[in-house]
């Protein structure tokens, strides 16, 4: 284990931003936002990010790839750029573990090369969360606050920042700062690590638990005459899938430039009235199903295709942003629980 | 802290249910915490004792669901209404969007929302529990040892800062009284706005469209927006995107579902509320009010049922387009 | 090395009725204006939707005039009447957001106005021409 001295933060930064686009959370007026870190721009302790980092690679929109036609010939032109290394620092341990349900749908074959090349490019920073908030949940999925992974974790402490390497690319990153740090005993980190257990169970929402839930609860969960009722105020907004650092959803279109099309895709919402809309129509005509899929998708089908992995994080950014308090939690709640099942 | 009791409001709606006169009542649930509230149906008397909730947190405009529900539910609805949301009910009852008869309309008053952002601000992020007592709101964080007292004017959200008018301008019943249209100052924010060059006006919405993460709350939340099928998300339209591919994109689909709503928008602010990303929408709608009233004379959309929209009806002797800037030297 | 002299693309959409026909007879009478404008004709005023507008811009206009019928001369009664309103309202929005005010007008063009509607034109593309390239409501996608 490394630490440096917090207050050499900024000399640690501009050495991180060296030979790598550097991006941290950054407090705004309207909340934290991942932003390029250059002189003057302050680390945020914010808990969550108005949007997840799931953004640095799938983002919101991307071209795939465009064509030009000229008579009877179609060129094709690849718009894919070299991306350049980066790295994502102060990544919470839930929006870490997010990008593993990501790898997940886009790593393996066939591989998304679109993710692939920001992937293999993009190095993750964690951080420890010492003060967790009402709205999180991630224990329920076994994440541990205290214990964020990605390439290398951090913990934050009154005082200095201590460095943990988890992966070999994680290693070189520290190698980097080598000069900037020293080799530390772990008692602080420790010590931290257990603030944060006595936190984690204070937590308004530290009993919500899977029971009732998993790959193989289709049948169970399917017809449930509560899907009814939850659904019932929801607006079919896309704003818990676009801030879930999780939803994996996007579509593919075609835009008519006027001298030729481009390709792109962008992300796309199961509570869309034109979701997965296909020549014959759509397939969830209701509210109530397009509901339905969203949670039915995080805690049943997901589960079931990635060896019992549910695909919801508790990172709580549905709880705090959704028009009409309508959330995974409340659904698990009212649908969960080991008497249900 | 609202006037009228969360008690008289069930006690109201359980007697209703019961002599059959309503088979159903919209109204707001309590969530998991003290703050996250969703609007509800309700349809016996015990659920109503235990979750129904008034309180300083029940912002949401219920008139738009009255569209979907009055046409599923047999029977009437008794819906509860703040005098803003008495507004959108004219409105869309002028735009025949709901059947009147299969709705009964309580007038409850309103003493202004607060706004969860503003709470979480002013005491830290980790809210345990919030009381609403007179005046002041009692909240606990999971932080600090004592709780927390914040003046509820200090916490009240913008749109109700600005509140056009106590006045209920529909109802079958009242609960409580009824107040009066007031004198806001809700065009403030617009004026300093054309007040600035054009070029800060373009940096200014330069920097809010592009928070927007096209997802389309504002849109779904509109009781304006009763569209059965938006032009935003209809893919023979020609425009439909789901997200802003660049800045274009983004005043486009701005630009257009505020003008699909000029003159018809009553200025209930849940645009603003519902933005995950926080961008002033309600500016934009203000602003076309702003210039309806200026350019055809004050309008109120909703205030009557009924009345012609600004944007359907003319005079012979309008404004010109190219007069519009006239004695204005930025 | 020679610099491309900056001509803009102007979008006008003239009414069926009255400009489009004041553009014929513009056109009869050998009247000069821009071959940067480009007609549309719709069949009222009233038929253009703000989108419209929009996307004139989005596909690399530099200028949108509208034209139509003077008020009171609809072919349809009372459509340029709303056209009158509606514009209005567009083009203040469109301030509101930083956007030159200059780059959009309405103008009421009859047929008999051949002469008009040339100078017309000719004074909108100067205009345009010395605000420049539109940048404001632009899609670099359609550019390329």
């Amino acid at each position: 284990m490394r630490k440096c001295s917090l207050s050499a933060q900024d000399t640690l930064f501009a050495k991180l931003a060296a030979d790598a686009t550097l991006y941290l959370p950054v407090d705004t007026a309207d909340g934290a936002t991942y932003q390029k870190w250059e002189s003057g721009k302050v680390w945020s302790d914010a808990l969550n990010t108005n949007k997840s980092p799931k953004e640095f690679f799938f983002p919101q929109m991307e071209d795939l790839m465009a064509f030009k036609t000229a008579g009877k010939t179609i060129e094709l032109i690849d718009t894919r750029s070299e991306t350049e290394d980066f790295i994502v620092f102060g990544v919470r341990a839930c929006d870490a573990k997010s990008f593993e349900v990501l790898d997940r749908v886009f790593l393996t074959e066939p591989q998304d090369s679109y993710y692939a090349n920001r992937r293999a490019h993009g190095t993750i920073v964690t951080v420890a969360c010492t003060r967790p908030i009402e709205t999180c949940f991630c224990q329920t999925f076994g994440i541990d606050a205290a214990e964020p992974q990605g390439d290398v974790s951090v913990w934050k402490t009154e005082t200095d920042l201590y460095f943990n390497a988890n992966t070999p690319r994680g290693e070189a990153l520290l190698q980097k700062i080598e000069g900037l740090t020293e080799e530390a005993d772990a008692s602080a980190v420790e010590a931290q690590k257990e603030q944060i257990q006595k936190v984690l169970k204070k937590l308004p929402l530290k009993d919500l638990t899977t029971d009732g839930f998993g790959g193989d609860k289709t049948e169970a969960l399917f017809d449930r005459p509560e899907w009814k009722t939850l659904s019932e105020a929801c607006l079919g907004c896309g704003t818990c899938t676009f801030v879930c650092p999780t939803c994996q959803c996007y579509d593919i279109k075609d835009f008519s430039t006027g001298n030729g099309v481009v390709r792109f895709r962008c992300w796309d919402s199961c509570m869309y009235s034109d979701f997965t809309k296909m020549a014959h129509g759509n397939n969830r005509l209701t509210q109530v199903e397009r509901f339905r899929q969203r949670f039915m998708h995080k805690l049943v089908y997901y589960p079931a295709n990635n060896d019992g992995l549910y695909s919801c994080v508790g990172c709580g950014r549905c709880l705090a942003k959704c028009p009409i308090s309508m959330n995974i939690v409340k659904v698990m709640k009212t649908l969960g629980g080991k008497e249900t099942c | 802290m609202q006037k009228i009791s969360r008690e008289s409001l069930v006690e109201k709606a359980i007697a209703m249910l019961q002599a059959h006169e309503v088979s159903a009542v919209l109204g707001w649930k309590k969530g998991e915490f003290d703050y996250d509230i969703t609007p509800a149906l309700f349809t016996d008397a015990e659920d109503l004792q235990k979750n129904f909730v008034w309180n300083d947190f029940c912002g949401a405009n219920f008139s738009k669901y009255l569209v979907e529900k009055t046409r599923n539910i047999e029977g009437k609805i008794l819906t509860f209404l703040k005098p803003c949301d008495t507004y959108s009910f004219n409105q869309l009852l002028t735009e025949h969007r709901f059947d009147r008869e299969k709705v009964y309309a309580i007038g409850i008053p309103c003493e202004g929302m607060v706004d969860i952002k503003k709470i979480k601000d002013a005491c830290g992020e980790g809210i345990a529990s919030i009381a609403c007592e007179e005046d002041v709101l009692k909240v606990t964080t999971l932080y600090e040892d004592a709780p927390i007292a914040i003046e509820t004017e200090t916490v009240l959200a913008e749109r109700c800062l600005a509140c056009k008018s106590k006045k209920h301008v529909a109802y079958d019943e009242l609960l409580g009284e009824t107040g009066e249209v007031l004198e806001s100052n809700r065009f403030d924010e617009v004026e300093r706005l054309e007040a600035m060059t054009a070029d800060e006006r373009f940096a200014f919405w330069q920097n809010e469209l592009s928070r927007c993460i096209r997802c389309n709350a504002c849109r779904d939340v509109c009781p304006a927006c009763t569209c059965e099928k938006c032009v935003f998300d209809n893919p023979n339209s020609g425009v439909e995107n789901k997200a802003a591919a660049n800045s274009f994109e983004e005043k486009l689909f701005h630009i257009i579902r505020a003008f699909h709503v000029a003159g018809r928008c009553t200025d209930c602010g849940e645009c603003s509320r519902v933005c995950p990303q926080q961008i002033p929408l309600h500016l934009l709608n203000r602003k076309f009010i702003h210039d309806i009233d200026r350019f055809y004379g004050d309008y109120q959309a909703g205030a009557e049922v009924g009345s012609r929209a600004p944007l359907v009806d003319y005079t012979l002797d309008d404004l010109e387009a190219s007069e519009i800037f006239e004695g204005r030297d930025n | 090395m020679q610099v491309k002299e900056y001509k803009p693309l102007i979008v006008a959409f003239c009414c069926n009725w009255c400009s489009y026909a004041g553009a014929d007879l513009a056109g009869n009478n050998r009247l000069n204006y821009p071959a940067d404008v480009k007609i549309i004709r719709v069949p009222c005023s009233c038929r253009v939707n703000p989108m419209f507008i929009l996307r004139a811009f989005q596909r690399g206009a530099d200028g949108v005039i509208l034209c139509g019928c003077h008020p009171g001369d609809c072919h349809y009664t009372s459509g340029n009447y709303f056209t009158r309103r509606r514009m209005a309202l567009l083009f203040s929005m469109l301030d509101f957001l930083g956007i030159e005010r200059e780059r959009t007008r309405v103008e009421w063009v009859s047929a008999a106005e051949g002469a008009k509607f040339a100078a017309t034109m000719n004074d909108f593309v100067a205009t345009v021409t010395a605000l420049g390239e539109n940048k404001r409501l632009e899609d670099l996608r359609c550019k390329k």
